[in-house]
């Protein structure tokens, strides 16, 4: 029932009406009459039930409260500066008070702002942090604080970070991986830059990526396979960090079923880590061998060979992919400079190890130099392929060798934008395609765009590195 | 929703103790990976195209300083201190057990005033605190008239009602004369005290100080309070949190709304105010929506003081605002107010009010977001939700946004529409600073001018700067070593 009056006050275009037992929330009462006196035309309104309190805000408003009204009536008092206004906002009550006119879906939460809040979403076992270094401490604290194991693959994280996350994982029975662990693997998941590789016997820890990466393409082309790989950041084996990661990752893998082997990939500790390392290895059930990068060591491709005899696994032969245009350097009686342009830091090391005293530059495009402001060169590659065009055409070297690395996380088809580079190379171009036949990339269709380019490609780094040499020593 | 923890109401279940012997790396090399990511895209990416269940974290730069939270995150005692602060926050049990004058059980003199938020002098006071002073003052006999009174004020005792165990609502002043009601912590032993609700309108908490406003607070004084103590102390104890956790299953959130809890707590008392012919009494109370909110605010105050004083906790154990400041206390940091420029509520307005005649924020109330209610349980309250923006899904998306940046759920607070989950409780300092998420306020608008009264309703956050000095205070003292 609606009892209204107009044009009674002293103003000439008020409006009173009185909803018997039209009960609104004061909330959609006050927001009706916002909306209603900000109509063109309107120079008051509101929109309440008729309580003692409100009848009195109406009468301060200038309004004549209607006589009888009860806090169950709802009043409606418009004034306008004209009939038609008034009209229209009247029109407009009904509206603004009707139910509104379909429900929208309650909508999921939003996303998780935090690792910590994240983990409760999902039954977790892992954190992988790449927020910029002088967060990810924040957020690896977060992982551990929620029981979760974490993968740091940021960079520039200060070593009094990677301390205190080491020691508190520790306390807490989980592993720190990182900082700056570009690689691992975790019950068959590629972590980071990662490589899939079949199920097997071999675990890794880590101290370097790409070194990982070589390994565990290795072990899955010779079929002995990888259990688990577990990166420990650049850092670990240094006297400061003291090889707290490493040595819980061998803990954990010797405990592991799957793992009969653990094989450690990194540069050589430092002695006093070293030390320590072996003495825990002692200790262990599993066998650890080392595949350490050094003047006078074993390579990558030989420590896995060991590897495979320790298993009593026969060594194949890794698989290689001549070039279908050769390019011959011309006949020198000196060696030409050989120029490395890498991607991976490790198998940069290990080309200029081999390369030993003939001619050599190598650049490791993974650097923090290059990688400043842009992504890294196995996601980015645009960088390298100028110094490759550079390089190959006009360039003083006399052999180029370079690095192709597969897997999840690098970029889907890294040969499609070297091919046409390579293909007008005006010296040889040798690659290490590190990968695998079930990466994402396909290891043996990179291989044949590459070789069909004009490149020889090489499956083992340590291969590739001393096809290169003989090419620019000109035999 | 998947949310395996939703049932553990302190979260942050890794402590100590697993310990270098232990090889399990919590089932990482044993069980089905499951990869929570925080930052490159590409790498999250790089998983799901594997199909391992990937939970991606929207991760922003915080806007406070890397290096303390750093520190902060670094601090030995910090998880285990969190997880005692709020265990006490969740523990407390309050229960009203008595009704009685200030004078006696604050023990303050004749010519103290306490107000709301943390502490503030004459000269800085805002209109609605002006009034509520004047108010008092008149109210006390301290003068006969408002100019009087203003005179009395300019060098009158006055303090922080937190630095008291007292909360109050708005201008939250609190005078000799004034009835309180007396919260017990059951559980940890702990008082706090809270003035009776005068109810809408012209109202001193919000600045009104006009004779009928002196006159209600006198037959407050004179027969509500002794009329509630009475009943109180005949039927025993009330346990405030268990009529608060039927209020969240009837539309309540407890701030703004206290529809229900008023009704639960009146249906408690009636039979011993019938019995005492306190009619006047019951229609008071009966007829005040809000006359609960005091209530809730004493249980939250009562329970947010039993988790103080944890060295090295990052909880927020006070929030609250005097209309000039908004400030806070965190467990860690002692009785240390991080204060701010209090803002003005966004909200709805009665009659012809607008944001030009509302008064910065203002009130102790928001001692009940401090306890994981109010704005934090706006989910259970989808009678009011118009207040956040108008549709029920943002009241499920406020409560949801504060579970990013509290420490537990509460076990007895639930709301039924979020499937009864625990309401978000215990404000962390360094989750607020890391995801730059505001505790969502709900809250009353005093009118700017000393006399006004309320003018609307609406929400309100904090400012920002409040937590990043708290968390700069927290890296000050905190214990790292590796």
């Amino acid at each position: 029932m609606i009892e209204r009056s107009e044009g009674t006050s002293k103003h000439s275009t008020d409006l009173i009406e009185v909803r018997s037992g039209a009960y609104h929330d004061s909330v959609t009462l006050m927001r009706a009459g916002r909306r209603l006196a900000e109509r063109p035309g309107v120079t008051g309104a509101l929109t309440a039930m008729a309580t003692a309190l409100n009848l009195e805000l109406l009468a301060e408003m200038g309004f004549t409260p209607p006589p009888g009204a009860g806090p169950d009536d709802l009043l409606v008092a418009i004034r306008a500066d004209d009939a038609a206004a008034l009209e229209a906002a009247r029109a407009a009550v009904d509206e603004l008070l009707a139910p509104s006119a379909e429900a929208r879906p309650f909508g999921a939460p939003a996303p998780a702002r935090t690792i910590g809040s994240a983990a409760r979403r999902i039954d977790a076992t892992l954190a992988l942090v790449s927020v910029p270094g002088p967060y990810a401490f924040t957020e690896a604290m977060d992982a551990l604080d929620a029981g979760l194991n974490v993968m740091v693959f940021s960079d520039n994280v200060p070593v009094e970070h990677e301390l205190v996350l080491k020691e508190t994982a520790a306390r807490r029975g989980l592993l720190v991986m990182g900082p700056d662990c570009g690689t691992a693997v975790v019950g068959g998941a590629g972590l980071g830059f990662a490589n899939a590789v079949r199920p097997g016997k071999v675990g890794l820890v880590a101290a370097s990526g790409t070194g990982s990466q070589q390994v565990m393409s290795l072990l899955d082309e010779a079929g002995a396979g990888v259990s688990h790989a577990l990166g420990v950041g650049g850092r670990d084996l240094s006297a400061e960090v003291s090889g707290r990661s490493t040595l819980q990752a061998l803990r954990a893998l010797d405990a592991d079923p799957a793992t009969e082997l653990i094989i450690m990939v990194s540069k050589p500790p430092a002695p006093e880590v070293g030390d320590l390392v072996r003495s825990a290895t002692r200790r262990l059930s599993t066998p650890v061998l080392f595949a350490l990068l050094g003047e006078g060591l074993d390579d990558l491709t030989t420590a896995v060979e060991k590897a495979l005899g320790t298993l009593g696994m026969p060594v194949p032969s890794w698989p290689s992919w001549p070039a279908c245009r050769p390019v011959r350097p011309c006949g020198r009686t000196e060696p030409g400079l050989l120029r490395g342009l890498f991607a991976g830091g490790t198998l940069c090391e290990e080309a200029a190890i081999i390369a030993g005293t003939i001619p050599h530059t190598m650049t490791d495009f993974g650097d923090d130099r290059y990688t400043r402001g842009r992504a890294h060169p196995m996601i980015d590659p645009t960088l390298r392929l100028e110094r490759l065009a550079a390089e190959t055409t006009g360039g003083a070297c006399a052999v180029v060798l370079m690095d192709v690395v597969l897997g999840y996380g690098a970029e889907p088809d890294p040969a499609a934008s070297l091919a046409p580079v390579i293909e007008q190379a005006e010296v040889p171009v040798v690659v290490s395609l590190c990968g695998t036949a079930g990466d994402p990339q396909d290891r043996d269709r990179q291989a044949q765009a590459l070789a069909a380019a004009g490149a020889a490609v090489f499956a083992s780094n340590a291969a590739a590195a001393r096809h290169a040499v003989s090419l620019a020593e000109g035999s | 929703m998947h949310s395996p923890s939703s049932r553990d109401p302190v979260r942050g279940s890794a402590t100590d103790g697993g310990g270098p012997g232990n090889t399990g790396l919590g089932g990482l090399l044993t069980r089905d990976i499951g990869v929570v990511t925080a930052g490159t895209s590409v790498l999250a990416d790089a998983l799901a195209e594997q199909a391992v269940p990937v939970e991606t974290v929207d991760w922003r730069p915080p806007a406070g300083s890397p290096d303390d939270l750093a520190v902060v995150m670094g601090d030995r005692r910090r998880t285990a201190a969190d997880a005692e602060a709020v265990r006490r926050m969740l523990n407390a049990r309050p229960h009203l057990v008595d009704v009685r004058p200030a004078r006696e059980v604050l023990g303050i003199e004749r010519g103290t005033f306490l107000h709301a938020g943390p502490p503030l002098a004459w000269d800085r006071a805002s209109g609605p605190m002006r009034g509520a002073l004047i108010g008092a003052a008149l109210f006390e006999g301290l003068a006969g008239t408002p100019e009087e009174a203003e005179r009395v004020l300019r060098t009158a005792p006055l303090d922080s009602c937190h630095h008291h165990r007292t909360v109050g609502p708005m201008a939250g002043v609190v005078s000799p004369s004034m009835w309180m009601f007396v919260v017990e912590d059951a559980e940890g032993g702990g008082t706090a005290f809270c003035s009776l609700n005068e109810g809408l309108g012209k109202v001193l908490r919000y600045g009104a100080y006009g004779p009928e406003v002196i006159e209600r607070l006198r037959w407050m004084a004179g027969t509500l309070g002794p009329a509630l103590r009475d009943a109180v102390r005949a039927r025993g104890p009330v346990d405030l949190r268990a009529i608060m956790a039927q209020a969240l299953h009837m539309g309540d959130e407890l701030h703004n709304r206290n529809r229900a809890a008023t009704s639960l707590f009146v249906r408690e008392l009636a039979g011993d105010l019938a019995d005492a012919g306190a009619a006047d009494a019951l229609r008071f109370t009966s007829g005040n929506d809000h006359f609960f909110l005091n209530l809730a605010m004493a249980a939250g105050k009562v329970s947010a003081d039993a988790a103080r004083d944890v060295p090295g906790s990052s909880l927020v154990v006070a929030m609250a605002r005097n209309g000039t400041e908004f400030g806070i206390q965190v467990s860690g940091t002692g009785d240390r107010w991080f204060t701010g420029p209090a803002g003005v509520p966004d909200g709805l307005y009665l009659g012809a009010y607008g944001p030009a005649d509302a008064n910065p924020d203002i009130g102790d109330s928001t001692i009940t977001e401090t306890t994981g209610v109010g704005g934090f349980a706006m989910a259970a309250a989808p009678a009011i939700v118009r207040f956040i923006g108008g549709e029920v899904p943002d009241a499920l998306a406020a409560t949801q946004r504060m579970y990013e940046i509290t420490l537990a759920e509460h076990p007895a607070f639930q709301v039924p529409i979020l499937d009864f989950r625990g309401t978000p409780v215990g404000i962390d300092v360094t989750k607020v600073v890391r995801t730059g998420i505001l505790p969502v306020v709900n809250t009353g608008i005093a009118g700017r001018v000393a006399g006004t009264g309320q003018v609307g309703a609406g929400l309100v956050s904090p400012p920002a700067e409040v937590f990043t000095q708290a968390l700069h205070a927290l890296a000050e003292g905190a214990t790292i070593t590796p």
